[in-house]
């Protein structure tokens, strides 16, 4: 493990439920497979990147683990509650952002996140707390009073994501976080991400970026036509074919059907 | 069942405040129904009065035969609203969120539902203040105001329903406001802006048979005491069928797989 002081500070949990826990799953769309039979397992308080190239099936995953859709087949469990028959169970445990960001662009920032508190009932004074500590945290303080619509591409982001740890969650899915942000913001995402691994909370990471994968996380996946092809740490990953780095083994994997 | 009213609440909470951010919109709504109020009374008004049933009653009894049709194009003009606002949540991922969250599902079209209706209640307001302003003389009782109140208010239920529908429906928001638009000119295919005996046969079916035309008479019949009749149990009847084709249809388009 070379990252994520998390990591070994949650080794001790280890044998306990994992946060993550997939087998089998599988999802069409229209006769189209688009995840054919994952699975893979994630402990909690770890970093878990899924890795691929577009249209690799990265979204529906994290769609299905967040109970937005159904899974045709297979099973998955997020912190030990089925996605299928206990949707609210997890939805409690969970918090989402996703590729598109999910902001209510009439309201301030402050807003979306006190509308988040009253939506996970939090009572009044909690909400403003957390929110006026999330507002910090993610650097957000002189834009809180300002009309969502106006925030630039990294602040919504930001936004998005605090939004979704209002709720104190115990697993976060990060579905694409970086995707056409500059290299400023996506550096501020990054910090952000091992801040919320500091606290104990299990990050599920989908990306194309072999480098937010390399930097972040502790296991990574590379999900290809549906299926997991390679599996294993940044570093297991790279002894695996010559060159050594892990944009080697996307185009070594992601090459051989395509 | 406290979570869910709750959760409906705060969602009331979000839909008025963009109400209150997107005022423009809300206004131009509005100004519909006030522009062909004004249009067909100080246009139209005068000749179309004096065809009315009591000869030559010109521009001022066709004020108050025209309100009820008016109110009408008032709700039908504000779901218009509904339609763009669900549709805007349906687009932007905030919906889905909210999926991702343990919150009472239905809370959503909850608040777009109660916020409609809140709103289009205030417009009605304003136009009956700006018909009475012009001439407007109703000769309602109590009892007959409430009932006329009622009507509506079971009218814009229906109708926002529909429009919920219409903004799931929807592919983009600019269809979504496209949709409501043939309701807003229903009235004038009904009793709403002459009486339908003077339409040729084929329209003057239609006029007759069509929802708006008993609910415009019902209102007629208790605002100015022409008598309700059978119309009024007619309109009860398309509300409630409006009302559960809309729910149903909304329904079952909020449930749908909505991933691309």
């Amino acid at each position: 493990m070379i990252r994520g002081g998390g990591t070994l500070r949650r080794m001790t949990n280890d044998s306990s439920v994992p946060a993550i826990e997939v087998t089998g799953l599988r999802r069409s769309y229209g006769g189209q497979v688009v995840l054919d039979g994952i699975g893979l397992r994630v402990p909690e308080g770890t970093v878990f990147s899924l890795l691929g190239p577009n249209g690799a099936g990265k979204t529906t995953m994290v769609q299905i683990l967040s109970t937005l859709i159904r899974a045709d087949g297979g099973v998955a469990r997020i912190c030990g509650h089925d996605v299928r028959r206990e949707p609210d169970r997890v939805r409690a445990a969970i918090g989402v952002t996703g590729q598109f960001s999910a902001v209510d662009s009439y309201l301030t920032g402050e807003e979306n996140l006190l509308l988040m508190g009253r939506l996970h009932h939090l009572g009044r004074a909690a909400a403003r707390r957390r929110a006026a500590d999330l507002l910090k945290r993610f650097d957000l303080v002189e834009a809180a009073g300002k009309g969502a619509a106006a925030y630039s591409g990294g602040m919504r982001r930001r936004l998005d994501l605090a939004m979704g740890l209002m709720g104190d969650p115990r697993v976060v899915f990060l579905d694409e976080p970086t995707t056409g942000l500059d290299p400023r913001s996506r550096r501020d995402m990054w910090d952000i991400v091992r801040g919320l691994v500091g606290r104990g909370v299990t990050i599920f990471l989908t990306t194309q970026y072999l480098e937010e994968a390399d930097q972040l996380a502790d296991r990574v996946a590379l999900l290809h036509h549906g299926r997991i092809v390679a599996e294993g740490t940044p570093a297991e990953l790279k002894q695996r074919v010559p060159g050594g780095t892990l944009d080697d083994v996307f185009l070594a994997l992601t090459e051989v059907e395509a | 069942m406290t979570l869910v009213v709750r959760d409906s609440v705060t969602m009331l909470g979000r839909q008025l405040r963009h109400m209150r951010r997107d005022l423009s919109t809300s206004l131009i709504l509005l100004a519909v129904p006030i522009i062909f109020l004004l249009l067909f009374v100080y246009v139209l008004g005068g000749t179309l009065g004096d065809g009315l049933d009591d000869g030559d009653g010109g521009r001022a009894a066709y004020v108050d035969y025209v309100v009820p049709g008016i109110l009408l194009i008032t709700v039908a003009s504000a779901v218009q609203g509904t339609a763009i606002g669900v549709a805007m949540d349906m687009t932007e991922g905030i919906v889905a969120r909210f999926r991702t969250m343990a919150i009472a599902r239905s809370s959503v079209l909850t608040g777009h539902v109660l916020g409609s209706l809140l709103m289009i209640l205030f417009q009605l307001t304003v136009v009956l203040a700006v018909a009475l302003l012009i001439g407007f003389r109703p000769n309602a009782t109590a009892i007959e105001w409430l009932a006329a109140g009622g009507l509506l208010t079971a009218t814009a239920f229906a109708l926002i329903w529909l429009a919920v529908g219409m903004g799931l429906a929807a592919k983009t928001v600019a269809g979504a406001s496209n949709m409501p638009m043939p309701l807003t000119l229903l009235p004038l295919f009904g009793s709403g802006f002459v009486p339908t005996e003077s339409m040729p046969t084929a329209l003057r079916l239609f006029a007759e048979h069509q929802p708006f035309t008993p609910i415009m008479e019902t209102l007629r019949g208790l605002l100015m005491g022409t008598g309700v009749g059978v119309s009024g149990w007619v309109a009860g009847g398309w509300c409630t069928a409006i009302t559960l084709a809309g729910y149903a249809w909304a329904k079952r388009n909020y449930d749908r797989d909505r991933t691309r």
